[in-house]
């Protein structure tokens, strides 16, 4: 059998795509380097980091960050274990469920809940009305991957096994589940991390200062700090994605990660 | 297919106790009731807030005002830029990502090439938003890198009517989220196209067009509709990158309904309600089209 090579043409295709890739990043860098004509140096940096605000709004959107992560993995771990294990035709409708966030547009579900909540001042006077949106926000890659993590496992065997042996619910789901979860719960977590730390509609929408509305502020004045901005969070980005692919090997799962904060 | 017998499989073993079985699947339900409530609280009731909203006047009256307002010509103008817009980047990103895509999934490729991709897309997937604004101003913008090096070789792009904050500028940036989300989404379709295909199919003597125009594309039909419809959706639901580079210099839906809720418009907050109910109409129509064009393919390919 012949061993067919890559043609000129997927070569082109391949060698274009590297090109559109990299010079946006390419030309963030420059310009976050910048201090004058032909001169480079790390002051876009220096400014950056020496803004309180900046400091301010990246605390706010980690916070955010983390007690997203804990509320969803409170409300779909359970909840993705016991329709796997006894509600099985109920998939698809959580299927349909955890897409719906894509159907409904970020902005149009801030518009949705400031309306609905409007009189609910408790909720909406401090971040946590982002909290609960952004546990929504997150709802898709949350769902497929513990969806997955579930069916990599025999859960009705571990969960009769352990019930045998005089576990309850709460002992089987704490020591039996998570720990043979914890890849897809950790790559859940570096997803839902990433699209909470960019997540721009929103926080603006309900006039939280979160990072990248802190972004948006400095890139309206300051274009290099702007740059470094860019930079900085790309770094984030890539932390995150490097972390899943590493897990993906532990767990030896495979799939696209993507979260959108377009 | 396949959950289906793993359903039929499961409920087998079980089929003799069957009243017993029945009042504990009613205990079941109780189990996800929590994230039922939630998403009903924080997804479902919201959006339908907006539609009955949408209908409403300040004190609570039926009304078709608002939704009348949508069809005057500046709103209609808007639905059109944003769905121009979302077809457009969709079909550029979405046919290149497919190109790149197959170019790296083929047979011959080298290793190392597929999981880069992956990483890179995944990346750039992400990100998104305000950086990605930035990182194309630093780029294309009037004092971009790119535009810089066009201009010291006597090319000046914005003298030729290109600018970065506008309709061209803006699709250039969105497909820097829409080819990688492709290359991620139909990757695994890719590979279920089968080398033996290809290979039975040229020793029936078709040629490579062939190939494509009657085994390649039929086949990948569903995931390809499945794909341009998530890249049309995730350019039209796009606000962050829009709002940090266009601002009120184009005239899209999502940079409205901001405006709405910022007060920066004059209208009230019922007709920002009649606008995303525009928004919820034009995806969920792309949605059941798709299942329908879908459903299509699927009795075609039987």
């Amino acid at each position: 059998m012949k061993r067919s090579r890559l043609s000129p043409w997927n070569i082109l295709w391949l060698v274009l795509a590297a090109v559109y890739f990299l010079v946006p990043l390419y030309g963030s860098l420059e310009f976050s380097l910048e201090t004058g004509p032909g001169q480079y140096g790390f002051d876009a940096y220096r400014t950056i980091l020496h803004d309180p605000q900046f400091r301010n709004s990246f605390l706010l959107s980690l916070r955010l960050a983390i007690f997203t992560v804990i509320i969803s993995t409170v409300l779909m771990v359970p909840t993705v274990y016991w329709v796997n294990l006894k509600l099985p035709r109920l998939r698809r409708v959580m299927e349909t469920i955890a897409l719906l966030p894509f159907v409904v547009p970020p902005v149009v579900l801030a518009v949705g809940i400031l309306r609905l909540f409007a009189s609910f001042t408790w909720l909406l006077s401090g971040p946590q009305v982002l909290v609960v949106s952004y546990v929504i926000l997150a709802l898709p890659y949350t769902y497929r991957s513990l969806d997955a993590g579930m069916r990599a496992m025999d859960l009705r065997t571990l969960t009769e096994a352990a019930q045998n042996m005089g576990a309850n619910w709460v002992t089987v789901l704490w020591r039996i589940i998570l720990p043979n979860l914890r890849f897809a719960m950790l790559s859940a977590a570096f997803l839902t991390v990433t699209l909470v730390m960019g997540e721009y509609t929103m926080s603006s929408l309900m006039l939280f200062n979160t990072f990248a509305v802190y972004m948006n502020y400095i890139g309206g004045s300051q274009a290099n700090p702007a740059a470094a901005l860019a930079m900085i969070s790309l770094a984030l980005t890539w932390v995150a994605m490097l972390a899943i692919l590493f897990i993906g090997r532990g767990s030896n799962r495979r799939g696209a990660h993507v979260v959108g904060t377009n | 297919m396949t959950s289906g017998a793993q359903e039929a499989g499961s409920a087998l073993p079980q089929a003799p106790s069957l009243p017993t079985r029945q009042r504990k699947f009613s205990f079941a339900w109780l189990g996800v009731l929590p994230f039922f409530a939630y998403v009903a609280t924080f997804l479902l009731v919201p959006s339908i807030w907006l539609v009955v909203g949408a209908f409403q006047t300040d004190s609570g009256a039926f009304t078709t005002v608002q939704v009348h307002t949508l069809f005057q010509q500046q709103y209609l103008d808007a639905y059109k830029t944003s769905i121009e817009i979302s077809l457009a980047s969709a079909l550029i990103g979405g046919v290149c990502g497919l190109f790149v895509a197959y170019s790296a999934v083929k047979e011959g490729a080298p290793g190392w090439i597929r999981p880069l991709l992956t990483t890179f897309s995944g990346v750039a997937a992400n990100f998104a938003g305000i950086p990605l604004a930035f990182a194309w101003v630093a780029t294309l913008g009037t004092t971009g890198v790119i535009t810089a090096f066009l201009a010291n070789h006597g090319i000046d792009l914005y003298q030729h009517g290109f600018t970065l904050y506008s309709f061209t500028g803006l699709t250039v940036v969105y497909t820097y989220f829409q080819m990688p989300l492709m290359i991620l989404v139909i990757s695994p379709a890719l590979d279920g196209v089968r080398t033996e295909w290809r290979e039975a199919a040229t020793n029936l003597g078709a040629g490579q067009l062939q190939f494509w125009r009657y085994v390649g594309i039929p086949i990948l039909w569903p995931s390809l509709l499945g794909a341009f419809v998530l890249l049309f959706g995730s350019a039209f639901a796009a606000y962050a990158t829009a709002a940090a580079l266009v601002g009120t210099e184009l005239n899209l839906v999502p940079l409205l309904i901001g405006n709405v809720v910022n007060g920066n418009n004059t209208s009230d907050p019922q007709f920002g309600d009649a606008l995303a109910l525009g928004m919820i109409v034009i995806i969920g129509f792309t949605v059941v089209l798709n299942i329908l064009l879908q459903r299509r393919s699927d009795r075609w390919l039987r």
